[in-house]
């Protein structure tokens, strides 16, 4: 069955899948119930399935992780939504110190069967508290795994997966794709640490995620003109990181770009520039370029919102340098 | 509902196993065997035991750094604890936690916690899990008064309040923040207050007396059990060591110290025993003895068991991944 859906349609399709299988899946967070969740993801989740698996929380970032932790721990399978994913911040101790830590601490004895959902992503004008991308702090901990979907098809398959896992996952969702239509084919799990070729090429790799799969995209358009064959990688996951793929790539077009939408200095691109680096230095003839947002935070005005992100311009300048 | 002659000497027997279990890791604290920190429980033991009685083994706790009390309470095996004190494989979480991550899920115990405060917004998860699975178990959460200024507490207070949770939230009041005296730390008094402010039932109670932790948690249970929703029970003791052990205490006055060193929730209760025909000496001395003998097995299991394998270190981390194992 092929359907066309919008990523957030998509998030929403998941949830409700397993929340009609299992009735130890909730969904919690600011305004997920009648409100429809501050982007509409959970709309019409309230009427089918009650008040009390769609639950609205009080603003307290704290406790709404808390309580995906205390209820992983004693048999539900939550799924938390937080509003921004800078919201993070107020409840860090709960995911990073609790969350992230209880299997290993108690000897493997405790489960963590919870999925955050976290909107990202600059776009919206939400300037500098409401439009970080914090995936790759979140990478940093043992612990947890680290999901960023670009599509709906991915956006499906991921969440299922995710709520099927045992471990806290941390469900990245870019707010400007929210409504963005794609077909979905399958209504299967997705693994996690499984990329995907979103574009074939043999000339450079593009590796990517989220929303800037597009801006990668865009920019091999452009060089394609140019007679540059680019393949774009979307990893899909940063931990697990699917490493085979970008190895694969790499043994065809030995150059790479990284391309992520964080602020630069210290984000996830990093740590892939580092493990090709490490691990596929031979593949490489030319050094990796890394691209990301400006080392600021997100200003408000579209004009400068546009320059802090990084766009088509970007790879394409820095693919040039490497022909 | 008046509690039985059987309920306390059931109570202090646990009372007498932290005692003891107490007492041995100060000692094995200070001769080196004990690695890490160690903050004991030494003078509260009449919370835990107390309000644990009114405790069935499906019921969950949360608890904090200082834990060992809680846990023994709610029937933690002394071997386990022991040798997980001693960092051993076979200790309660294989060697990866130590004294401050002692949990048994199998008991319903979701673990000592290192974070001043993490344990509130746990006890509100497991009091939704109890909520959407539709049992009547109660969890308790155990915290102290330093963790009351904590966003945290306010946070869950509010919570469970708004959404009737079945928790008791049981307030071990020692008067110490690590270093800082309550009247330092927060303005107020009664810590039972507070529970006004999220329309919880507050109830202040001496700590220091098991009969009146009982009678205060047997309350408050039956009323999460039965749907109404949480209580806040304060518990008035006091911290008889440092912090940690290797912390001098030396901001604790001595007047103080000794009046509340007078209180020793131990030969009081055991005054109370023998005055109301609970007890007789011959039968207090038992317990002693037979707790004395449980912890001398304790330490002599945890010191034969073996250290963990280095590799096992990239092991729990996730249910399905383990870590990359470093090549020596």
């Amino acid at each position: 069955m092929s359907k066309m859906m919008t990523y957030g349609e998509a998030i929403r399709e998941a949830m409700s899948i397993r929340m009609r299988e299992d009735p130890t899946v909730v969904l919690f967070g600011e305004d997920v119930g009648a409100f429809g969740g501050c982007f509409g993801v959970s709309a019409g989740m309230f009427d089918e399935f009650g008040p009390e698996r769609v639950r609205d929380t009080p603003i307290s970032e704290g406790a709404i992780i808390g309580c995906a932790v205390g209820s992983a721990a004693t048999g539900l399978r939550p799924i938390a939504e937080l509003m921004f994913n800078d919201f993070l911040t107020v409840g860090m101790d709960q995911l990073v110190n609790q969350a992230a830590k209880m299997r290993f601490m108690f000897g493997g004895k405790i489960s963590m069967p919870m999925v955050v959902r976290l909107p990202a992503g600059a776009g919206t004008g939400g300037a500098a508290q409401h439009c970080q991308s914090l995936e790759a702090w979140l990478t940093h901990v043992p612990g947890l795994k680290v999901v960023y979907p670009s599509n709906a098809q991915d956006a499906l398959g991921l969440m299922l997966t995710s709520i099927d896992d045992d471990n806290p996952v941390m469900f990245f969702e870019n707010k400007c794709l929210y409504a963005t239509k794609s077909e979905v084919t399958s209504f299967d799990p997705i693994p996690l640490g499984k990329g995907r070729i979103a574009l074939e090429g043999e000339d450079l790799t593009i590796v990517t995620y989220g929303r800037q799969v597009y801006t990668a995209l865009n920019a091999a358009k452009e060089l394609a003109a140019d007679g540059i064959k680019a393949e774009v990688i979307d990893i899909r996951s940063l931990f697990p990181l699917d490493k085979d793929i970008i190895r694969e790539s790499l043994e065809k077009t030995n150059k790479v770009i990284i391309i992520t939408e964080e602020t630069k200095r210290g984000g996830y691109g990093g740590e892939i520039s580092a493990t090709i680096g490490e691990e596929m230095f031979d593949l490489l003839d030319a050094p990796i370029a890394r691209i990301g947002s400006l080392d600021t935070p997100v200003p408000f005005a579209p004009n400068l919102e546009q320059y802090y992100m990084p766009n088509e311009r970007d790879i394409v300048v820095a693919a040039k340098k490497m022909f | 509902m008046s509690i039985s002659k059987e309920q306390m000497r059931d109570i202090y027997t646990r009372m007498c196993r932290i005692r003891a279990f107490e007492t041995a890791a100060k000692d094995l604290f200070a001769e080196g065997k004990i690695y890490g920190f160690a903050h004991l429980y030494l003078g509260e033991e009449a919370i835990a035991p107390a309000v644990c009685e009114c405790l069935r083994d499906d019921d969950f706790i949360t608890s904090t750094h200082r834990g060992h009390g809680h846990i023994i309470a709610k029937d933690g095996d002394l071997n386990l604890m022991m040798a997980e004190l001693f960092g051993r494989y076979t200790g309660y979480c294989k060697g990866k936690g130590g004294s401050m991550h002692i949990a048994d899920r199998t008991k319903g115990i979701l673990g000592a916690n290192g974070i001043v405060g993490a344990g509130h917004c746990i006890s509100c998860g497991a009091g939704l899990s109890i909520k959407i699975r539709g049992t009547d178990q109660v969890c308790v959460c155990f915290f102290g008064d330093g963790s009351t200024n904590q966003g945290t507490f306010h946070e869950s207070l509010n919570m469970a309040s708004i959404w009737k949770l079945p928790i008791v939230f049981v307030c071990e009041n020692n008067h110490y923040g690590i270093s800082m005296s309550q009247d330092r730390h927060q303005a107020i008094k009664d810590i039972a207050d507070r529970g006004a402010a999220y329309n919880v039932p507050g109830v202040a109670v001496d700590g220091n007396d098991p009969v009146a932790v009982f009678e205060a948690a047997e309350e408050a249970v039956a009323r999460a059990r039965a749907g109404k929703g949480p209580t806040l029970i304060e518990c008035k003791t006091y911290r008889q060591r440092g912090h940690f052990e290797g912390d001098p205490a030396t901001y604790k006055p001595k007047e103080e110290q000794a009046a509340w060193m007078a209180k020793d929730p131990m030969p009081r209760f055991e005054k109370y025993l023998e005055e109301n025909g609970v007890m007789t000496a011959e039968e207090i001395k038992a317990v002693k003895d037979g707790v004395a003998k449980q912890i001398e097995e304790a330490i002599a299991f945890a010191d034969a068991q073996p250290y963990a394998p280095e590799e096992s270190a990239v092991v729990d981390v996730y249910s399905d991944i383990n870590a990359e194992v470093r090549e020596r």
